[in-house]
């Protein structure tokens, strides 16, 4: 008892009392349903119940199965494409913000990226539906100019456009943390650079871009992670060719009846994102050094 | 004589309506350690940057090496700066952050390696050639951007207020470094600081500058000793001034009405700015002598102690002239023997009329 009470004075305990509201809430929204989803992924679905001895079938299944394997190659081809998108997209953004726009006006600038986020998500997509579309704005405006006689079909309902309105709604959270590593590069090492003989490419090529790293990865990181299960967009403007695993584990919970097999989807594409979001990670202590 | 290595003639700098350099006239001789000297805001650091080619002038010419430098960017100039902040590289280790400008020039491998060796022996960093930059002491630190710069052999190295950063004994310890390597080298050194006493210990001339305007281009001996104007004297080292009214000139005599003092006759070298306008007279506080027992001086004054500050191998007094409100200091060297006043004593001062200064 009196181990408690000095415990409890503590500045660790002290620290997990302040931490304690978001720790329930972490504990019972994300892992208590996260362990649930991993029990589901070892039993079997019979019908209306569920046989609970422990298989690895769904497994096997997932990795095997020539559908799985191709939807779970495809979500990862889309997101790394959404990603390679949007930090080249982002870089330009973030770059133009840091270095060529004047102190007091950088705050209204980060202002305007967030516009996009006063409509919902949902919005955007149906936007880009209606600008893509067979009658879309793009085709209206291409037939009214006669560039084209027939509508364009390869815009809408497929990866391309999946990739796209990802690109465009991801953009901003990779603007920012690129922006915060191009702001921390102190401007006397581009001087230098610069008095040591290196041109313009040179200098960002050996110290800008070297320096901002940190927050190239973990805009990689804020885009690669969520995009790769995302599934509302690929449903909306993906079409048959456009659809991701995620869409494919909605499926098997509801429609196909199987939770088990879509809990172990589920799972393995959890553990293909923490493979990839660990060698990010790697990467950044390579870049990550102490203060200088 | 040899061409001057800098040339700079009418040069002005105007950021908006502010000034920062204006009718900036100077050569900086080939081989000399120059320094650029005054208080913060007065110019010198912009003058820098505008020799490195960071700055655009709004006016006027620089000449490197006898080319002018318009429109050259500062990755062309034969000029190589160390910065006030280091900018080491933080992302290289010591031999990488040598070795960049020799890589930017495309030099083959084998020399890189052999001339980042050299460089790093030169200024005292064997051993340190791996080590993570941000694992360096302020001390090394600064070796490291002077290593970098060295390596490339400029015609001119530009320090930014090198030592600002440094504890007091690093930098005396480094300010005769930086002297000796300047000799081995022979490289021409131009030296930004606002720290008089680091500027005439290290330099072969210095520029005193005040708001974007030099005032004073000379030697630490004669800046000391014959300073042009009032400021320049209160600038450099400690100074007392008397106001002083000019009487009459002539020949090489001038008569002049100072206070407390009175009428004196002074030479016309004692007039170091020319003797228009001249409003005062100065003496530095080691000229002046307090007076024990029946030591006799050219000229004497009465004067009260009010104020004594002991400083170990000297005394600084505060002394009271007849007819003047401020206090003069006087610097005594505390030898053998030597009685330290107290706050209110009688003290005789003795000086000299040679050790006069008329200025304005």
């Amino acid at each position: 008892m009196v181990g408690f009470q000095k415990w409890r004075r503590s500045e660790s305990a002290q620290g997990l009392f302040l931490i304690s509201p978001t720790l329930c809430f972490a504990l019972l929204l994300l892992a208590v349903p996260l362990v649930m989803v991993a029990a589901l992924s070892f039993w079997t679905q019979d019908y209306l119940t569920l046989d609970r001895t422990f298989t690895t079938a769904n497994y096997v299944t997932a990795w095997t199965e020539p559908m799985y394997q191709y939807l779970m190659a495809r979500s990862l081809k889309i997101s790394i494409f959404v990603t390679v998108a949007t930090v080249f997209l982002a870089y330009p953004v973030a770059y133009f913000i840091s270095f060529h726009v004047a102190p007091k006006r950088k705050a209204m600038w980060i202002f305007l990226i967030t516009i996009p986020f006063w409509t919902s998500y949902l919005m955007r997509i149906f936007l880009w539906k209606v600008i893509l579309g067979y009658n879309g704005v793009v085709n209206g405006s291409l037939m009214g100019l006669g560039v084209i006689e027939q509508p364009l079909s390869f815009i809408l309902y497929n990866q391309n456009a999946v990739v796209l309105t990802l690109a465009h709604a991801w953009v901003p959270f990779a603007i920012l943390p690129i922006f915060v590593a191009l702001e921390r590069v102190d401007r006397s090492l581009i001087e230098a650079a610069e008095d040591l003989g290196d041109s313009r490419l040179r200098r960002f090529l050996r110290v800008t871009l070297p320096l901002s790293m940190p927050g190239v990865i973990a805009a990689t990181i804020i885009v690669f992670i969520p995009t790769i299960g995302d599934y509302v967009t690929p449903r909306l403007v993906g079409g048959p060719n456009g659809l991701m695993i995620s869409n494919m584990i909605e499926l098997q919970f509801k429609k196909a009846n199987n939770a088990p097999l879509g809990a172990a989807l589920a799972i393995s594409a959890m553990g293909i994102v923490t493979f990839f979001a660990l060698v990010f990670l790697w990467m950044n202590r390579k870049y990550v050094r102490g203060p200088s | 004589m040899t061409l001057p290595i800098i040339r700079l003639s009418g040069l002005d700098k105007f950021y908006g309506e502010f000034q920062a350099l204006s009718q900036i006239n100077l050569d900086i001789k080939t081989g000399e350690f120059f320094s650029l000297l005054g208080p913060s805001g007065c110019g010198k650091t912009t003058l820098l940057r505008a020799i490195a080619g960071f700055e655009t002038l709004s006016s006027g010419s620089l000449q490197i090496d006898g080319l002018s430098m318009e429109g050259v960017p500062a990755n062309k100039r034969p000029t190589n700066m160390v910065f006030q902040s280091y900018a080491i590289f933080p992302h290289m280790s010591v031999a990488e952050n040598v070795a960049y400008g020799l890589k930017a020039r495309k030099l083959p491998k084998v020399e890189i390696k052999a001339r980042v060796a050299e460089a790093i022996d030169m200024v005292g960093l064997q051993g340190f050639d791996e080590r993570a930059s941000h694992a360096l002491s302020g001390g090394q630190r600064q070796r490291v951007a002077l290593a970098r710069a060295l390596v490339l052999k400029p015609r001119v190295l530009l320090l930014d207020e090198p030592l600002s950063a440094l504890d007091k004994k690093l930098r005396e310890q480094m300010q005769s470094e930086l002297r000796r390597l300047q000799r081995a080298v022979g490289i021409t050194f131009v030296l930004v600081t606002h720290d008089q006493e680091e500027a005439l210990t290290m330099s072969d001339r210095i520029a005193v500058m005040f708001d974007g305007k030099i005032a004073q281009v000379a030697s630490p001996q004669i800046l000391y000793g014959k300073p042009s104007t009032r400021k320049v004297a209160a600038f450099i080292g400690m100074m007392n001034f008397l106001d002083a009214k000019v009487l009459a000139a002539s020949g090489d005599n001038v008569e002049v009405e100072v206070q407390s003092l009175g009428k004196l006759t002074l030479s016309l070298e004692q007039a170091t700015g020319g003797l228009n306008g001249c409003d005062s007279v100065g003496v530095r506080p080691e000229m002046l002598t307090i007076l024990t027992g029946s030591q006799t001086s050219e000229r004497e004054i009465e004067a009260e102690v009010t104020e004594v500050s002991y400083y170990g191998d000297m005394t600084y007094y505060d002394v009271k002239f007849p007819s003047k409100e401020d206090p003069i200091t006087v610097t005594m060297r505390n030898t053998a023997g030597r009685e330290v006043l107290e706050v209110g004593a009688k003290a005789r001062v003795g000086w000299s009329t040679s050790s006069l200064l008329l200025l304005k």
